[in-house]
């Protein structure tokens, strides 16, 4: 009974390790290198494997020895790998340039493998103790794990990530106190390792963080301070006043403004992607001089105004200062909207509601009509042409989105869109692509209803509910003429030095063949996203890839994907040493010394793979797909995710449990019937994000757990089944199958964004059941 | 004037330079990056004096020591509190792209290292350079004063405002990114003048703001890519 608590305990504190992981490198790094090094670093699982494999017999001899001194390592390295990584100086941004940052990289990589190959091992080697207990064990690790999803996710609203770091630490230690037997160690590893986690308190702070992200840059400047500091599952919120070098952020700003810009408080998110609060809204003039104003110089007066993803409410000022009697401010984070409120930015006025919802789920509950909906600009110009968030779902970018926000606009009114321009240009194109593919969708004839205004660094398209009259285009045309913006596609003032941007507006406006053809040829994929493959800023196309290789040192680097490119590398990277660090040297001790049943056949190798492999694989894969699926429906990601994995990992564990009244024959059909409530789950699921929606929150939450809980029931037990029957037949092969199972899901994880990006998220289903079908066929 | 700029460089520098292979490689490196790019773009090669410029200038005195060894590498390199000193390819194409003449007097936004003042320093009359990082002004300005950089004065200073009393600019170099073009850099650009600015990230330049102001005053920008990168290849004949 306390070695199953401990395998839930340890389960439950890699996980939170592994969502405080991504947290912490996020707000230091990057999100995009965070995926990367986690991602690699969980390759301990499988190397844990390994150990047991070699190591069996010893291990097992002193078991408890061994499982309480492998869950105490995590909690020392657990800690202890983040403050060293803290202290190694890695510079992600010059990873092309030089070959010294790939060996920190590697290092890093190797560093946090650590904690999780000792997590890996207390519970791969009680798996390996009592094989034939496995879906009791199974249950604990899988209950254990899901239990911590939900609670790190929640946490993080209270504490910290460091001391959420401290926590999870302290929580190996409590594995540790339940794996000792004696009671004189199981005391002496609690105490010392209360001791490390509050001596280590003082080495995580300050949070050092790279040097090139925003909030490094602005704090380098004199008399800058942070003034205020929040975090959140949302992320590290840090605002900063700037006395003497003031923040003017104002993107796409016309050459023709000659005045001052008013105070701004910054506020950060990880350190990066500035917002500002205009502190001193009167003098707030330069806001007539965005792109953004052009919706209120033409066609209807705009009334109503809607401001998706608000952020330090600079757009809502706009509509203010433009005569909007009515302005709705949707913004996700709850933390931003009372910082907007702290500082004296403009959510308090009478005219101004705000809306703390995602924008998709905003707008699909929204009963009302605007004149006008603004995409404010979010994010820096130097992420978003780096492409770092390539493979990050929006579900603002699609068609399906943009076909919703103009079913919301009044007849007449205006849909505005802005974006950085990159050179060449991508989001741009490929966001003009979504908005005619919606108009289309809606019955318009695109070329009426859509135009450009440009400046020398943002694109804002206007979209509007009907066809521009002549009128309008005329006073479209002098707003941009006082702003010396460019307008409709026209190369005046903001010259490009290749017309791209023409030439693709002409294409795509044009439809049919020109169209296919313009797509099939432009070297970036622009092609538009959909909710089924919501990847927006993803663009890379392979077949630019030796073009941009050859001219690197003149300027073709820096036109490389980042996000996508460092899914590649590192899934390459993971196949790689899962070969030469866990299935090679598990291959030469296959066969060495085990004591297996003479009575029963030995299970062949390739078997083992393809079971193990098959099963590892396909449970990411459907997870992945039903998280995503289930974001849309709940409208919110973050309490999506928490809740599906929680569901999944629960339901799986409860399903595990149960798999121990299954008899052996009956268990080989198992996988079989996974993949047939997977595909029946699917259609469901499918029918839900598309038809159902508008309902109370309960109630879409009660739909989604009951749509999972069947279906991860049944996913919970080919694993712990397979396990039982090599404990009656070839127990030594027991590490083995936990090496694979590892291995398998490590890829699976980056595998899984790679089809959805490629083939969606129907196709990462339908290939999970596929793989289900596999492990029945063994 | 020039010549004893080059005397001075000179005389600040050993002799023989045990750099000068490497920046004689890192020449032909850049000539030849260019002369692709001519024959692509139709745009005419590096100015002979640019080129002899960066030719001349001890570039691994202005990175950090541990990284001289790199100093001639084509490539941007980290000198500290989050700056870069620029590839000598964007370099050469960025004060190529600003056609100063003697005559000339430049303002630079972000001095960093000190290393685009000192290329432009022989070209023209006088060099105005602006940082907001108190210790890398304070570097750069002992750096180009003892390398003998008489023409370049450094100020710590917020850029944004550009620097009022030396104005007007015949030529503006930008080096640290803004959301927008600051104001005062454009009232203080003469008619007829330019102004660069690199866009992107730290080790990314993605490509080249050029503002121009007519002799008339009317100001219009020009997106320049530093590479010749066709991201439409023509349909095939039909």
């Amino acid at each position: 009974m306390k070695t199953t608590l401990a395998i839930a305990v340890i389960s439950g504190a890699a996980l939170a390790y592994e969502i405080l992981l991504i947290r912490l490198f996020s707000i230091v790094e990057w999100h995009h290198l965070a995926f990367l090094i986690i991602s690699l670093a969980l390759l301990g699982y499988g190397a844990s494997g390994t150990l047991l494999a070699i190591a069996r017999e010893p291990l097992l001899r002193h078991f408890s020895t061994a499982a309480a001194t492998a869950a105490a390592a995590f909690g020392a390295t657990s800690l202890g790998a983040f403050l060293i990584a803290q202290r190694i100086e890695l510079n992600s941004l010059e990873i092309f340039w030089s070959t010294r940052q790939f060996g920190r990289l590697f290092v890093l990589y190797l560093l946090f493998a650590v904690p999780f190959f000792c997590a890996a091992t207390a519970i791969g080697l009680t798996l390996t103790k009592f094989g034939a207990d496995s879906p009791r064990l199974y249950r604990a690790d899988l209950i254990g794990g899901g239990t911590s999803a939900a609670a790190a996710t929640g946490l993080l609203f209270f504490v910290h990530p460091v001391t959420a770091l401290q926590l999870v630490a302290l929580l190996g230690f409590t594995a540790a106190f339940l794996f000792a037997t004696r009671r004189g160690a199981a005391l002496a590893l609690a105490l010392g390792g209360v001791m490390f986690v509050v001596a280590a308190r003082p080495l995580a702070f300050p949070l050092r963080m790279s040097q090139f992200k925003e909030l490094s840059h602005a704090l380098r400047v004199p008399e800058a301070r942070i003034v205020d500091e929040r975090s959140s599952p949302h992320g590290l919120l840090t605002s900063v006043v700037s006395p003497a070098v003031p923040f003017r952020h104002a993107p796409g700003l016309s050459l023709a403004f000659a005045g001052e810009i008013p105070r701004q408080v910054g506020v950060f998110t990880d350190g990066g992607g500035m917002t500002p609060i205009v502190v001193e809204p009167s003098s707030a003039e330069y806001l007539d001089y965005l792109p953004t104003a052009v919706a209120y110089h033409a066609g209807i007066p705009k009334q109503r105004v809607a401001v998706i993803g608000a952020g330090g409410g600079s757009e809502v000022l706009s509509a203010l200062v433009h005569g909007a009697r009515e302005v709705t401010a949707v913004e996700l984070n709850p933390q931003m909207v009372a910082l907007v409120r702290k500082f004296g930015g403009p959510y308090d006025d009478p005219r101004v509601r705000v809306v703390v919802a995602e924008a998709r789920r905003f707008i699909r509950d929204s009963h009302e009509r605007y004149d006008a909906i603004q995409l404010a600009l979010v994010g820096s110009h130097g992420a978003s042409a780096a492409g770092t968030q390539a493979v990050s779902e929006s579900y603002l970018y699609t068609v399906e989105a943009m076909t919703e926000l103009i079913a919301h606009l009044r007849p007449g009114g205006y849909l505005v869109l802005t974006r950085w321009i990159q050179a060449p240009p991508r989001e741009v194109v490929k966001l003009l692509a979504t908005v005619i593919a919606a108009q289309e969708r809606l019955g318009g004839v695109a070329s009426k209803r859509i135009t450009l205004v440009r400046g020398w660094n943002t694109a804002t398209l206007v979209v509007k509910q009907g066809d521009f009259t002549p009128r309008e285009l005329a006073e479209l045309r002098t707003f941009c003429d006082d702003r010396s913006l460019d307008c409709g596609y026209t190369n005046e003032f903001n010259i490009l030095e290749e017309p791209h941007l023409f030439e693709a507006a002409h294409a795509l406006l044009a439809g049919g063949r020109t169209r296919e053809d313009f797509f099939e040829r432009y070297k970036f994929n622009v092609r538009p996203a959909t909710d089924e493959r919501p990847y927006f800023f993803h663009s890379f196309r392979w077949s630019a890839l030796p073009e941009l290789l050859q001219m690197r040192a003149r300027g073709g680097m820096p036109l490389l994907e980042w996000g996508y490119l460092v899914l590649v590398a590192g899934l390459a990277q993971a196949l790689v040493a899962a070969l030469v660090l866990i299935l090679l040297p598990l291959f030469f001790t296959r066969h060495r010394g085990t004591p297996r049943n003479p009575e029963e056949p030995e299970e062949p190798t390739w078997r083992l793979i393809l079971y193990f492999g098959s099963i590892g694989l396909a449970f990411l894969f459907v997870e992945i797909a039903f998280m995503q699926r289930l974001t849309l429906f709940l409208g919110h990601p973050l309490y999506a995710i928490a809740l599906v994995l929680s569901s999944f990992l629960v339901f799986g564990g409860l399903g595990s449990g149960a798999s121990a009244r299954i008899d052996d024959r009956k268990a080989r059909a198992i996988p079989l019937v996974v993949a047939g409530v997977a595909l029946v789950a699917l259609v469901i699921v499918r029918l839900l994000t598309t038809a159902a929606l508008g309902l109370p929150d309960p109630v879409k939450i009660a739909i989604s757990i009951a749509l999972v809980a069947p279906l991860a029931f049944v996913m919970g037990m080919p694993f712990p089944l397979g396990l039982r029957r090599l404990a009656g037949s070839d127990a030594a092969a027991i590490p083995w199958a936990w090496a694979v199972n590892g291995t398998a899901s490590v890829l699976s994880s980056m595998l899984a964004t790679l089809v959805a990006v490629h083939f969606g998220f129907t196709a990462l289903a339908a290939l999970a059941a596929a793989l289900y079908a596999v492990a029945a066929a063994r | 004037m020039r010549s004893l700029i080059l005397l001075a460089v000179l005389a600040a520098t050993p002799a023989p330079d045990p750099y000068s292979a490497a920046r004689a490689r890192m020449i032909r490196e850049i000539s030849a990056d260019a002369r692709v790019t001519a024959e692509e773009t139709g745009r005419p090669a590096f100015d002979r004096k640019v080129m002899n410029a960066i030719g001349t200038i001890p570039r691994h005195l202005f990175v950090p020591e541990n990284l001289r060894g790199a100093a001639y590498a084509n490539r941007p390199l980290p000198i500290g509190h989050g700056q870069t000193i620029s590839q000598p390819y964007i370099v050469a194409l960025m004060t190529d792209l600003l056609r100063v003449d003697r005559n000339d007097v430049v303002l630079e936004v972000g001095t960093g290292s000190g290393y685009q003042a000192a290329v432009l320093s022989p070209l023209v009359k006088q060099v105005h350079t602006v940082e907001i990082i108190a210790p890398l002004a304070q570097q750069a300005g002992a750096r180009l004063q003892a390398l003998g950089y008489r023409n370049v004065t450094v100020r710590h200073a917020d850029g944004y405002n550009g620097w009022k009393e030396a104005a007007p600019y015949d030529a503006i170099i930008v080096t640290a990114a803004a959301t927008h073009i600051p104001p005062p850099l454009i009232q203080q650009l003469k008619p007829g003048g330019r102004m660069i600015i690199p866009v992107g990230g730290p080790f990314a330049t993605q490509s080249l703001m050029m503002v121009e102001k007519t002799a008339a005053g009317k100001v219009r920008t020009r997106q320049v890519l530093p590479v010749m990168f066709v991201p439409l290849t023509r349909p095939k004949d039909h």
